[in-house]
């Protein structure tokens, strides 16, 4: 269906939509979604804007260089579920990706029209495409090739992981994803809260594979149950290790073991997966600070201090040794903080945690920071500023400063190469590791990066991986 | 689902858990644990490897009804589900020849002790076990402990069975005899583990516990079990749960495993007042 557009003049005169969400002082006391998603027609007129120009920047903004213009031009002429698949012919995980994306920093940054207006909202535009399909039960299952008789191993259900599955389903494998948690998604149900990415969207992603019919084994972990070579072993015929980063680092500073200090992994998973937010409902608690300090300025540390906020906290601070620019997480995850009341530390790092007799954590002491020169990832190196200490009451302390890599796998797996930091060593245009049949991606591959780099990693093992299978399908049976 | 053979009540407040889970089974060692899920609101329970049926696929766990998890556990009747057991999980205990070794149990540590009795005497060693509770009606496993040990002493705090007194005072009394003790492994509430590292500090035998503090996921992802050991901060699920006693910071793993004492008291009570509450007589009795 044409749709006569609009002329390209006057696209430039509409302003860049806006995203209707929960008032500030009404969320952050349930932890339901924030943003509620566009209206069909502020959909179709956003996606209007686009210039439609033919350098079209923005796919080569995109990690996974997903075919923005044409699914833009599918939303104009009101094929959202067309527009859906045009996504997922490259990005799997649109919903999700449509939420936790950094656009500002991908395909927005390099959108014509930021030169002097504003960008088309790309990432607000993906998320309802994927919506509309999803709740208008419009997904359809994708053609499937004749099964190959292979069998193919996952290890991780994060995003890597569930790619690297749907691609490989599709073209005929027998895919078995083997997840350490007792719920499938990684990253995206344990650490991610629901205010920001509803479980429900994860789950109906994971129920979608198991229809195209994806195994799941929950609560297996590979290293201890099953090692890689057992899973060979036990018939498959290549693995993928999709297993995140998933070891939180600490501090190193006095008093870091007291009670009410926790990794950020600790916290959200206690929050997310265990639900603490509904104790005792469930069963698992967590410690509700009055005065919270969260450690570190990415995703991980907004999300924590958004969720203090939402478990009854009357001061959530955000305590980060560099500046406000310096900050890794989302610019909307700022924002969102800074209109929940959250109180921002910059350039400030503790160096001491104070207790009391219980070993409880009461206050933490702190040192102010200044800017230096740039530092190995270029961003400029903090110093602190002698004698600048002061200490701040606090009764909880999470720590977000990012994770390592967890050693299970390469310590089981001989032959498995890693680099100094314990990540796997892949070859980058196959993800292919120094195992034979054994594939790797995501974060366990990066440290801790982006859910679009993860899932765009699992497609370019599922396209190598396929090739090494149908290889090794001619040398097994070369009549069939 | 893993499924549930049977669920015995063998004390006032432990009871005896048998899961089926082959594959588990097979690839577990003494000294390991396993996650325990019951229902969809409970919460992920660490659980010692009690007994390793590897013929029958069967794992025994023993437990104590502490709170409102534990209580819920009791409920699960036989030929009955739970809801996942994950694992093997940390490591296995150290297994060798060390001549004369000997490991300690209470209370409920006197569960995990049994199949590393098992594998230390496959080993050759010369094992004698010491039990202790501070009832006979708390004791457990007296007769799998005679079998699987050369010597058994069996205490208790209140004198109503066996020594009467600390499994501590036996161990003392064996270390000043004549027996050459290459290796001691302490399980059991933390007083009683920091007691034996205590007493055997002085005569330089390695001494190792095995640690139990709170845990989430049991992977190392969520640094919830870090115990301090010597300079050191580990992660109990993947770093132990084996620790060199005379290094560990007891202090530290006291205080932490009360973090949540309150809410879970207040949880419990909650349960126990609830009229869906179907729990046993004996069990309502224990909280
Ligand atoms: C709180 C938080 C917020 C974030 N926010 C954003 C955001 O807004 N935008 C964004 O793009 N990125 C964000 N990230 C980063 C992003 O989530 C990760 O980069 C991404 O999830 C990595 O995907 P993955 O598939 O490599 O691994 P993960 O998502 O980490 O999944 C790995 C899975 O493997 C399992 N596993 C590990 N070891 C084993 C084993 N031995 N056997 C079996 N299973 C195993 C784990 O349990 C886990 O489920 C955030 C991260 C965190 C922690
Ligand atoms: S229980 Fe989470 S790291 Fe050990």
């Amino acid at each position: 269906m044409a749709v006569e557009r609009i002329q390209k003049k006057d696209r430039m005169k509409i302003p860049r939509c806006g995203m209707p969400e929960q008032e500030p002082l009404e969320r952050i006391r349930n932890f339901n979604e924030v943003p509620f998603g566009l209206a069909e027609a502020v959909a179709v007129l956003e996606a209007s804007r686009c210039l439609e120009c033919t350098k079209a920047p923005c796919v080569a903004g995109c990690p996974v260089e997903v075919d923005i213009p044409g699914f833009l031009t599918l939303v104009v002429e009101g094929d959202f579920a067309g527009a859906a698949r045009k996504i997922k012919e490259t990005n799997s995980l649109p919903a999700i990706c449509g939420r936790v994306c950094p656009q500002e920093e991908q395909c927005e940054a390099v959108c014509i029209l930021s030169k002097k207006f504003t960008p088309v909202a790309i990432g607000y535009l993906e998320r309802f495409v994927a919506d509309y399909e999803r709740e208008n039960k419009l997904t359809r299952l994708p053609e499937m090739a004749p099964s190959t008789g292979l069998k193919v191993a996952v290890v991780g259900s994060g995003p890597a992981g569930l790619t690297v599955a749907g691609d490989l389903v599709k073209l005929g494998h027998k895919v078995t994803i083997f997840e350490a948690l007792h719920k499938p998604g990684g990253v995206l149900v344990y650490g991610i809260p629901e205010f920001r990415l509803p479980k429900k969207i994860v789950q109906s992603e994971c129920d979608f594979l198991a229809e195209m019919g994806v195994d799941f084994k929950n609560s297996t972990v590979i290293g201890k149950s099953d090692t890689i070579d057992e899973l060979f072993d036990m018939g498959y015929d290549a693995v993928f290790i999709g297993t995140g980063a998933g070891l939180p680092n600490f501090m190193g500073i006095p008093g870091e073991n007291l009670i009410g200090i926790y990794s950020s992994n600790e916290y959200l998973t206690r929050s997310n997966l265990m639900r603490a937010f509904d104790f005792p409902t469930y069963d698992t608690p967590i410690i509700k600070g009055r005065n919270v300090a969260v450690l570190g300025g990415g995703n991980t540390a907004m999300d924590s201090v958004r969720t203090a906020l939402r478990l009854g906290a009357e001061n959530a601070y955000i305590v980060y040794r560099r500046s406000e620019a310096e900050m890794p997480a989302r610019a909307e995850e700022i924002h969102h903080a800074q209109q929940e009341g959250v109180q921002f530390h910059m350039l400030t790092n503790p160096v001491r945690f104070i207790g009391d007799d219980s070993g409880k954590v009461t206050a933490m002491e702190c040192i102010t920071m200044k800017l230096g020169e740039p530092d190995d990832s270029g961003r400029r190196r903090p110093i602190p500023i002698e004698g600048s200490n002061f200490t701040l009451d606090v009764d909880l302390v999470v720590v977000a400063i990012g994770n390592s890599s967890n050693p299970l796998i390469p310590q089981t797996t001989p032959g498995l190469e890693t680099n100094r930091w314990g990540n796997i060593v892949v070859n980058e245009e196959s993800m292919k590791t120094s195992r034979e049949g054994v594939y790797a991606g995501g974060d366990i591959v990066t440290g801790g990066a982006t859910v679009i780099l993860a899932a765009g990693a699992g497609k370019v093992a599922a396209r190598a991986m396929h090739e090494f299978l149908m290889t090794k399908k001619e040398a097994i049976a070369p009549d069939d | 689902m893993p499924k549930v053979i049977d669920n015995i009540q063998i004390g006032p407040q432990n009871w005896k858990m048998r899961v089926y889970v082959p594959k588990l089974v097979a690839k577990a060692s003494p000294g390991q644990f396993v996650i325990v899920r019951v229902n969809e609101e409970g919460e992920r329970v660490p659980m010692s490897i009690a007994g390793l049926d590897r013929e029958n696929g069967l794992l025994t766990i023993i437990y104590q009804v502490v709170g409102k998890t534990s209580a819920l556990m009791t409920t699960v009747e036989a030929d009955g589900e739970i809801l996942d057991c994950v694992g093997p999980l940390g490591l296995a205990t150290h297994v060798d020849n060390w001549g004369t070794a000997i490991l300690v149990g209470g209370g409920i540590g006197i569960a995990p002790i049994y199949p590393i009795a098992q594998a230390w005497k496959e080993a050759g060693n010369r094992v004698i076990t010491i039990i202790g509770a501070r009832s006979k009606n708390i004791l457990f496993y007296e007769d799998e402990h005679k079998a699987a040990a050369d010597d058994l002493h069996v205490c208790t705090d209140d004198g109503s069975y066996g020594h009467h007194g600390f499994v501590s005072d036996v161990l003392k009394k064996i270390l000043d005899s004549d027996e050459k003790v290459g290796m001691i492994m302490a399980i059991g509430p933390v007083p009683m583990m920091r007691v034996v590292a205590n007493l055997t500090r002085p005569y330089d035998v390695p001494t190792w516990v095995s640690l139990n503090p709170l845990m989430v996921d049991g992977t190392g992802m969520c640094g919830g079990c870090r115990v301090a050991v010597g300079d050191t901060t580990k992660f109990a699920c993947v770093d132990g749960p084996d620790f060199d006693g005379h290094q560990v910071d007891f202090d530290l793993l006291t205080k932490r495993l009360n973090a949540y004492k309150e809410q879970e008291q207040d949880a419990f009570h909650r349960f126990l007042e609830s009229p869906s509450c179907k729990l046993s007589e004996a069990v309502k009795n224990t909280g």
